[in-house]
Formats: structure tokens, sequence, C-alpha cells
């Protein structure tokens, strides 16, 4: 049966990440903060970020998607705290190649447990889930403010 | 009339193929249906034989070329009953029809304090248009209610229309709910108070009979490629009255009669709003996607989705933790049937429909007003057409059904 190539994409800990989300909820005091979304499902993801003494210190998210997207994006949280900016842009970089899945010998042990949504290279339609919090933490990263940035990005809202 | 509609799958040779290793069940036909074979041996046999530019050249081909288009909108014509092929525009689609409404009829009929009346199911094509004429002439866009199972409280409708509004702009069938909207009452209700009516048209002309006369709409648009003609063509109806008073939105060639120095007429309707070279193979493709649809009837067409409806939509109620929105009463249901299973995310739902071969939508709709309406995120869809079966049905039904198990029971 077909639908056992399921388990590909949706792997025990994909599950549990999505039924028991890490960080999620809101920040007392964030630095950088941006809303996303997926315009093509109507996934929206805000982030919050708090950036202390050249590191991540902590990182909150909220918002409505899918398994795969709630999943990644409990992932990211855990994979980036305790990191610099710059490490954490790197690892944008490196989630953004495996999901690709054009570069065979990559190195996948700075991604932590987000390293099993390498799966998700294999279902094209659901890369936008899977990259909608990665994205988000390299805009809430990269914009000036955040907010500003936040502010360009949010267009599709009514 | 007279095909059998029960045995038109061999038309379809798209339809025979394994996808993710199962045989494939299409049920996206609300976001654009297959091709049968007659529309694209249509298209082929334009190119081979009679490709040449229309309305311009005194040669034999060009003279095929502008005899096939014409006869195109005179199938559309017929298929609507227009008065005149004089009301029939080639356009790209429905989208592009709804917008040449609002920037010629629109620009030039609507001022500071007109309404403009729509509802909440429509799709974006038929809201963001008038959302942006009424921001731009500072007129008030009023939305209708919808009664507690999606059809459009015609109560309500009674009170948003007012002496003030100028345009009613209405889906005769929601894409994601399902119902049919009365469009000849809205019509009537519309010209009581000197609006105009606009019927959005996308997903009615596809499945049912659409007699323009008997509505009494102004306007209707729609979709080639929602009714098995190819993406790109679609029209535009409107009154032959109102067409001549409208401006053009697009100049150039073909459009004009004379060209002066510094001002220009323009050519006779339908041609006065067809500026430069049309697509030609896409409205000869429309036609014969409408001439595949007469060997049944539009009657038949319907017959045939209502009982695929009557046969799966108590199956799908009948499955625990699913939610069907719009009429729960088939009779009341076309077959665009939007569904939701609880605590899986559609997204999720769809992937595992396709790894079963089943293929529906997933995502808003272009409906983000009325997915907030309805208080979700997004839905699954599932759209039967015409080469739709009963075994179709069963697919989906049963592919919903492993999906929930698969996500209640985990995985390895
Ligand atoms: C009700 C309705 N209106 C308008 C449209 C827009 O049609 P198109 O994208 O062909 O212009 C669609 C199809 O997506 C539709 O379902």
């Amino acid at each position: 049966m077909a639908l056992s190539k399921l388990d590909n994409l949706y792997r025990q800990v994909i599950l549990d990440h999505s039924a028991h989300p890490h960080h999620h909820g809101h920040l007392q005091q964030a630095t950088n903060e941006i809303e996303l979304r997926n315009p093509t499902c109507g996934d929206v993801l805000q982030l919050e970020v708090a950036v202390a003494d050249g590191k991540i210190s902590d990182v909150a998210f909220s918002g409505d998607g899918c398994t795969i997207s709630q999943a990644s994006a409990s992932m990211m949280t855990d994979a980036v705290i305790g990191k610099t900016p710059a490490e954490a842009e790197q690892m944008v970089q490196v989630f953004s190649e495996m999901i690709i899945g054009d570069k065979p010998n990559l190195d996948l042990t700075v991604l932590g447990d987000a390293s099993i949504l390498e799966g998700v290279a294999k279902f094209p339609a659901r890369i936008k889930c899977a990259t909608l919090a990665w994205k988000a933490l390299n805009n809430a990263l990269t914009g000036d403010d955040g907010k500003g940035m936040a502010h360009l990005l949010s267009s599709h809202e009514e | 009339m007279g095909k059998n509609l029960n045995d038109i799958r061999a038309d379809f040779p798209i339809l025979d193929q394994q996808v993710n290793d199962e045989p494939l069940v299409y049920l996206d036909n609300a976001a654009t249906t297959q091709k049968p074979k007659a529309v694209v041996e249509a298209l082929t046999h334009y190119y081979y034989n009679d490709n040449a530019n229309v309305h311009r050249g005194v040669h034999t081909l060009a003279e095929r070329a502008t005899e096939d288009f014409e006869a195109a909108r005179e199938k559309v014509r017929a298929f609507i009953n227009a008065r005149s092929t004089k009301e029939v525009l080639f356009t790209r689609g429905t989208t592009t029809s709804l917008n040449w409404i609002a920037a010629s009829y629109g620009e030039a009929n609507i001022t500071v304090g007109d309404e403009i009346v729509i509802s909440y199911m429509e799709h974006h094509s038929n809201l963001v248009p008038w959302q942006q004429l009424a921001l731009r002439k500072q007129a008030t866009l009023k939305y209708i209610k919808m009664n507690a199972d999606g059809t459009l409280d015609m109560a309500d409708a009674q009170q948003q229309i007012t002496d003030k509004t100028k345009i009613v702009a209405i889906a005769q069938v929601s894409n994601v709910l399902g119902v049919v909207n009365p469009i000849k009452e809205l019509a009537k209700l519309a010209h009581q108070h000197g609006a105009v009516m606009v019927a959005d048209g996308a997903q009615s002309l596809p499945n049912m009979p659409v007699d323009v006369q008997d509505l009494d709409c102004d306007f209707l648009a729609f979709s080639g490629h929602k009714m098995l003609g190819p993406t790109g063509i679609g029209g535009l109806y409107a009154k032959e009255d109102l067409l001549n008073a409208m401006e053009p939105i697009e100049f150039g060639g073909e459009m004009i009669d004379f060209v002066n120095l510094f001002d220009s007429s323009w050519s006779e309707l339908p041609w006065k709003f067809e500026a430069g070279t049309p697509d030609i193979s896409g409205a000869i493709g429309l036609g014969a996607a409408i001439d595949y649809l007469n060997q049944f009837g539009m009657a038949a067409v319907q017959e045939h989705e209502q009982k695929l409806v009557n046969y799966v939509l108590p199956k799908l109620l009948a499955i625990d933790g699913l939610t069907v929105y719009g009429p729960h009463d088939p009779a009341k249901h076309t077959g665009v049937i939007a569904f939701n299973l609880e605590g899986l995310h559609p997204h999720d739902l769809a992937t595992g429909l396709d790894m079963e071969g089943v293929a529906v939508r997933a995502g808003h709709h272009c409906a983000q007003p009325l997915m907030k309406y309805l208080n979700v995120p997004a839905t699954a869809r599932a759209s039967f057409y015409i080469y739709n079966t009963k075994a179709d049905a069963d697919r989906l039904v049963d592919s919903i059904v492993a999906t929930k198990e698969f996500f209640k029971n985990g995985t390895i």
C-alpha cells in the first residue's frame, strides 16, 4: 500500500514534535520578531528571538500550520538556542541544502533533531512547510530590527 | 446528446496513470479539469492546418483561422444563451473578466459613497478587484452573510443591497462550500435598486446549464480550463448596451476602427475590447470543449455529479472526526466538497491522499476571508467532474480513513 511511504515523511520524532512542540508561545523580551506566511496554504508562523551577549538566548514560536511546519519550527528552536546569529545562519544554509536534497554528503549534525526532516526532500509539495520556520529565523536575524522586515513580509495579511 | 457519461474515461488519457504506485483518482477539478482528446486534437489540428492571424489577412489560412475563432465565439454564445456574439468577449479567464468589469464599468460608474455588495464566500478574484475599486473611489464594500449551512443568507442580501448599491457581484457556485447561489433572485434585487449584477460563473458553467437571459445577470465571467478547455482562455458575457457604453481596457491592434494622429475610434462589439492578437487556439479549444459537453447536455452533466454527491456525501459525513463545510443535504451540494479531519492539518491529509493516488487540494482555495468566516486556517477539498465514478468516490473515502488511521496509530 502506497500509504506506507508516508513513514518516510512522518517519522515518530516529527509526530512527537508536532504534538508537543518545544518553545511554543511567546517571550517576555524578544529582540527580534517576525510573522511569516505561506500564502499557498494559509500557514502562519510568528517567531520571537532573544539575542543576548552575542548569542541566541531564547526563541519562541506560535501560529497555525501542518505537522511538518510545526515540527520543523519546534526542532529549529531546539537547535539554535545557545548559538550565535552567525552560527544560526549557517544552520539555515545547511537546512535548506538538505531540503533541496541535491548534495549527498552534507554534514547534518549541527541540525540536531531537525536533520530527520531530510525525508521531506522526497515530497516536493511539502518543502515549503519545512522551510517556513528556518526562513523566519533567517529573516528575523538579518532584518534590521526584525520588525521592519516583519512588516514587509506580512503583506499577505488581510 | 445521447453519448453516455459512464463510459468516457478513455477520452481522457491523463487519467490512465499510476501516481505513487496507485491508479490516479483526480479530484481537483474545481482547480482545473482534465482535457479530452477532442480538445487536444482541436489545438493540434489548428496548428497543423489552419494557423494564421485573425481578422487581418485576405489569404486562405487567415480566413480559416478567423472563421474557426468566430465559430468558437458562437459556440460560447449558444452555450450561455446570449442574445448575440456581440455580447461574448474572449478573455484570459474569470480573473481577467472580473478585472475588466471593475476597470471599465466600475471605474466609470462608481463614486464616493456608492456601495459594492459581494459575499463572504467569494474567490479572491471576485473580491480583490471590488475591494481595490472601492478603495480607489472611496466607495463601501459590503458582504452578504451565509446561513449556518453555508447557503447565502437572502434575508441579509435584502438588507445589504440598497439604493446606494451600484454593483452586486456573487459566485453562481462556490468553489469551497459547493452551494449554488440564486443569481436570478439576486439580479432582480440588484435591478430593483438600480445596480448591475455580476455573476462569477467559474464553477457554474462547467457543471450546470447556465442561461444568461433567464438569470438576467448583466455580466458573467468564466474560465475555459475549468470546463475541459485549455488554460489561458475564458470569457466575459455582458449585455450589449452596457458594453456599448463601456470604454475598452486595452488599446492597440484589432480593437480600432480608424486611427488618426491624435484620436481614434473603436471597432464594433465584441472586437472593441479584444486588443492585440487573441488566444486563437485557446478559443478553438474552448469551442471543442463545449462541443464535447454538448454531446451529453449540461443537464446530464449536472445529474451525473449529483449522483456522485448523493453517493459520497453521506459516506464522508459518516467518517468520525470529519467535518464537511457547506450543506450536508446532498440535494443542496454540488460536486465541490471541502472538509477537515479533526486533529490533522489539511496539508497532511492531502499528502496522505496523494500517497494513495488521490489528488485533492488543500489550502485556503483563494478564499481567505471565507476561511476566516469559517474559523479554519485551511481545508481539504475534493471536487468531482464528469469522468469521476463511484469507484473514485470509494477510493477517496477509503484513503481518508486510511490516512486517519495512519496518524492515529503513529508510525514506525
Ligand atoms: C469561483 C471562482 N472564481 C474565480 C476563479 C478564478 O478563475 P481563474 O483562475 O481561471 O481566473 C475560480 C478558480 O480558481 C473560482 O473557483
